[in-house]
């Protein structure tokens, strides 16, 4: 069991249901979808397979202060966007040089992502090709550097106990949580910035996850394609978006007064050693990172009610991760798959979903997985589906599983 | 590009305009006695960014250790209208 009690205290995101934590979260509940054709010209150029993904509900451009914007890649752009909307939700000023609302050296970031800027990278290139070595920009290796979000925030924020960015594939977003965690008790840090971020909706991405047929293809339906947990899924829908919260000592946090959404009891992290794209077949390290989070947590199986789940909508991966869950936690759970509504986020996946199982607690409701028809039959627990459900939840779990074979299981508790 | 010599207050317009695409920094607020560095807070990246719009925009050649030398916009306006082509 954790030593240090670990509360969550302000929450931020920019997603494809919305340009923020209210609107994703409302989008979810009302069941829309995040999940439209892409417009782009490449699409026919390349004749793509996969016509499909899960764009940003609200251009970062239209938030962000226009020079602020272009010395970004767009990675970097949500992720400063859901930092910011974090930390103002926690109750915090603006930090400057003469205001400081928390010590700088208490104060750490950790926000991943999966790739980073390959679409900065890409352009550059193109520049340089096309247009020789004046074209391009002196931001360019800023821009795509993996840890451009995380260092971003902490030079936005001031924050000074260390910047770390996890770079775990679709677990990135989960993994810079947990890593939050871990540097609060280490005793590194009081307060730190904590989520994922990613946006490399491109031709190159879409093309490469058509190749290892891990996308949906359900082009003339787009928002029906995501369906996590149905029998008809046939992969996941490339999305954008980031989330970030902020993770507080609960001292800390009590002597300024501050809405506490609830505890980050305990994480597990695992890794499979198996295959660089394909699961465990046994499930072993995903059954491992759920039982290390809940024993982190001081927690026993049966205090779980509910798992948010990673499950991105593809074939294979589904069915194991409910028999992972199923074999961790017991037929008690209540699953949901938000990735039905949103796509998956990639990097910023962990992060917005560990919101939403937050959210879940704090309200008493899960959110219904969107085109969730007709469940599985090898899915033997109970996926809410339609409606959302009401429900008093005192703790639950939040999966995140990356390319690579990195298994990440968050445990938030109510406050 | 100026078939006839630009005026410094030419240079100095179209220089502000740059300014205010790649920092930021309002037009009416680049004027000669500023330092780019200490007045307008533009870094050595976007100073990069500057001179080669700049290159573009007056038919200049900037090399990196005359841009070394651009401590105020007034430096720059002036090296600039002596080296147009």
């Amino acid at each position: 069991m954790s030593n240090v009690d670990v509360v969550i205290t302000g929450v931020g995101a920019t997603t494809p249901l919305g340009g923020d934590v209210t609107s994703t979260w409302d989008g979810l509940l009302e069941g829309r979808s995040g999940v439209r054709q892409i417009e782009a010209e490449w699409v026919d150029k390349y004749d793509l397979p996969v016509r499909i993904a899960a764009p940003l509900a609200v251009e970062p451009t239209e938030v962000l202060p226009r020079v602020q914007a272009r010395r970004l890649d767009r990675c970097e752009q949500v992720a400063m966007i859901a930092a910011r909307a974090a930390w103002a939700d926690a109750g915090y000023s603006e930090p400057s040089e003469d205001n400081e609302p928390v010590d700088p050296d208490r104060l750490g970031v950790a926000i991943g992502t999966g790739i980073g800027g390959p679409v900065t990278l890409l352009h550059q290139h193109d520049l340089l090709r096309d247009s020789g070595l004046r074209k391009v920009s002196p931001l360019t290796v800023p821009m795509l550097m993996p840890n451009g979000p995380a260092a971003h925030v902490g030079i936005d924020l001031r924050a000074r106990a260390g910047v770390h960015s996890p770079a775990s594939a679709c677990a990135s977003g989960a993994e810079g949580i947990a890593r939050g965690w871990e540097m609060i008790q280490a005793g590194h840090a009081d307060v730190v910035v904590a989520g994922g971020a990613e946006a490399c909706i491109h031709q190159i991405t879409i093309a490469g996850f058509a190749q290892s047929r891990t996308l949906s293809t359900r082009n003339d339906d787009p928002a029906r394609a995501s369906r996590p947990f149905d029998i008809d899924r046939d992969g996941f829908v490339l999305g954008e978006g980031a989330g970030v919260v902020v993770l507080e000592r609960a001292d800390h946090a009590a002597a300024r007064g501050a809405r506490v959404y609830g505890r980050l009891a305990g994480t597990g992290i695992t890794s499979d050693a198996y295959h660089i794209t394909g699961n465990h077949p046994e499930g072993i390290g995903q059954i491992a990172a759920i039982e290390k989070a809940v024993r982190a947590a001081g927690l026993s199986k049966s205090d779980i009610g509910h798992v948010n789940a990673h499950a991105t909508s593809t074939v294979v991966g589904d069915v194991g991760e409910a028999a992972a869950v199923k074999s961790a936690l017991g037929d008690q759970v209540v699953l949901t798959a938000p990735k039905g509504a949103l796509g998956h986020l990639v990097g910023g996946a962990g992060a917005v979903e560990g919101i939403i199982t937050l959210l879940s607690i704090y309200h008493g409701v899960i959110p219904a997985t969107l085109n969730l028809e007709n469940l599985d039959p090898k899915v033997q627990l109970d996926v809410v589906t339609g409606e959302p459900r009401k429900v008093e939840l005192t703790a639950a779990i939040n999966d995140s599983f990356g390319f690579g074979g990195h298994n990440v299981a968050l445990a938030f508790t109510a406050a | 590009m100026a078939e006839n010599k630009l005026s410094n207050e030419e240079v100095l317009e179209g220089l502000a305009k740059i300014v205010e695409e790649v920092a930021g920094v309002s037009a009416d607020e680049v004027t000669a006695e500023k330092s780019f560095v200490d007045d307008l807070d533009i870094d050595s990246l976007s100073m990069v960014e500057i001179a080669v719009q700049a290159e573009d925009q007056f038919g200049v050649k900037i090399p990196d250790d005359e841009l070394a030398n651009l401590k105020t916009v007034g430096d720059a306006v002036n090296y600039v209208s002596s080296n147009a082509a």
